[in-house]
């Protein structure tokens, strides 16, 4: 699930943090569709979603959307965070 | 008893269970009546009871290629599971303590695995593709790497996916090794034709129109198997307790039935399947179709809906009269997603499974392709995400 070394370096490129702790699916993935628009083509988006089916459904709406999914890193307080890189 | 049910045609979820095979019933009633007796006993009652039992075991053997003294009736297909892996894996502790899984085994499969490692054993889970397919070659290299493996288990077809498995191959990765092999063939009994290289099966009843309370398991007499549970001389040593000998009998009859009209009714079911697979992204937007195009269960089909809450799509499909599955669990209890869809890297959520029963017609497939478009916008309209 991690990329491995360098994972969770996209967290300090993000230019919008989603916080979608405490939302179930499918409104973590809603959340990141309706506002991936408000960062630049090739900017990141944080997603930070404590609802387990996140970390399928993130991914699976990156290759559904063409945009680059780029990892899980853990927040300050443990919860996943998930990156995405606009593509379009 | 009058609560609400699918209007006729409706009942689109055969893989949970379908109902009751019309050659079952009469066979069933009449065990009623004459298969009631001890089959352990020697007196008449008895006797007539240990036929009727030794009949079903025969017919249900002859199909899935096993020895007649090879097979038992067990309570559930899950109870024949549980057994299945955990006999296989206390028959072969001398060889080691380590079991092989595949990512998109039913959960009684992966919480025998999961009790397996609370007794200090360990497992490896192999990984599936985005159709839900295990590569055999990462099958063998798993089992090569391990040479402490007392059992593996696979597959025959996936219940959520309808993806068949490759258990030939992997069959013959596992004879290579010296690993049995267990086949949970709980949705491709009576479908498709049995996988050949299984060295314990398992299989369930009412998934091909027989009763439920009877499960099928059959251990080949050359693998080591020992039972996990107290010893008990019946159900061949290997499955404690009465058996269920009308329930056998009615479940070995649909069977029966099942094998003889398959043929001809996995081509129509499958030309069924294929027509929905097409249509649901032409009505739909923004669906994802899951698994194996083409080698698949004739059955079954699932499919994802952006943004949508699978339940709500479950609840909207039964107020318009539809009986369908969804492998999403957004307001479930776990809230753990399915685990099938996680592994194959799909969407887990708006998701969908149609189940083909063998009554189902081309009028009741189209009436649900004409209801779904609107269904799923209502969904979607009510959340604000259309366009999206």
């Amino acid at each position: 699930m991690n990329g491995g070394a360098g994972a969770g370096d996209f967290a300090a490129e993000a230019e919008l943090e989603l916080d979608c702790r405490g939302m179930r699916c499918p409104l973590p993935v809603i959340q990141l569709a309706r506002r991936v628009g408000e960062v630049p083509v090739d900017g990141v988006v944080l997603v930070l979603a404590d609802d387990p089916a996140a970390a399928a459904d993130v991914p699976a709406w990156c290759r559904m959307r063409g945009h680059d999914y780029l990892g899980v890193a853990a927040a300050p307080d443990g919860t996943p965070s998930y990156g995405v890189r606009r593509r379009s | 008893m009058s609560e609400p049910v699918s209007t006729p045609g409706g009942y689109l979820d055969a893989a949970s269970t379908e109902p009751l095979h019309p050659a079952a019933r009469e066979i069933l009633l009449e065990a009623l009546d004459r298969g009631w007796g001890d089959p352990a006993r020697l007196y008449g009652e008895g006797r007539r009871a240990r036929l009727l039992l030794d009949n079903a075991r025969e017919v249900v053997a002859a199909v899935v290629g096993a020895r007649p003294d090879e097979l038992s009736f067990t309570a559930s297909g899950t109870q024949a599971v549980h057994l299945g892996v955990l006999g296989g894996l206390a028959g072969r502790v001398r060889t080691g303590r380590h079991l092989t899984v595949s990512a998109v085994e039913h959960s009684c499969v992966l919480q025998a695995a999961r009790l397996h490692e609370r007794s200090r054993g360990t497992v490896t889970t192999v990984p599936v593709d985005r159709l839900g397919r295990v590569d055999p070659l990462t099958y063998g290299e798993v089992l090569t790497g391990r040479p402490d493996t007392a059992l593996a288990c696979l597959q025959a077809a996936n219940h959520e996916v309808g993806t068949v498995q490759p258990v030939a191959e992997v069959a013959a990765a596992c004879t290579d090794a010296g690993v049995p092999l267990l086949v949970d063939a709980a949705q491709a009994l009576g479908r498709v034709a049995v996988p050949e290289g299984w060295s314990v099966l398992t299989a369930s009843a009412h998934k091909w129109g027989g009763p439920a309370g009877v499960g099928v398991l059959a251990v080949r007499r050359s693998v080591r198997w020992r039972s996990p549970l107290p010893e008990d001389e019946r159900g061949g040593g290997r499955v404690p307790g009465f058996e269920d000998v009308p329930g056998a009998l009615a479940g070995a009859a649909a069977l029966r039935a099942r094998v003889e009209e398959s043929a001809e009714l996995a081509a129509r079911q499958s030309a069924l399947v294929d027509r929905i697979r097409a249509r649901v992204p032409e009505l739909v937007p923004d669906v994802e179709v899951l698994g194996d195009p083409e080698w698949r269960l004739p059955h079954l089909v699932t499919f994802s809906c952006l943004y949508v809450d699978g339940e709500a799509l479950v609840t909207e499909l039964d107020r318009a009269g539809f009986a369908v599955s969804s492998g999403s669990s957004c307001t479930a209890s776990t809230l753990e997603p399915s685990h099938v869809l996680a592994a194959m890297g799909v969407l887990t959520h708006g998701n969908v499974r149609v189940s083909l029963t063998r009554d189902t017609s081309e009028a009741d497939v189209e009436r649900f392709l004409g209801v779904l478009p609107g269904v799923v916008a209502r969904i979607r309209s009510l959340s604000g995400v259309e366009g999206l």
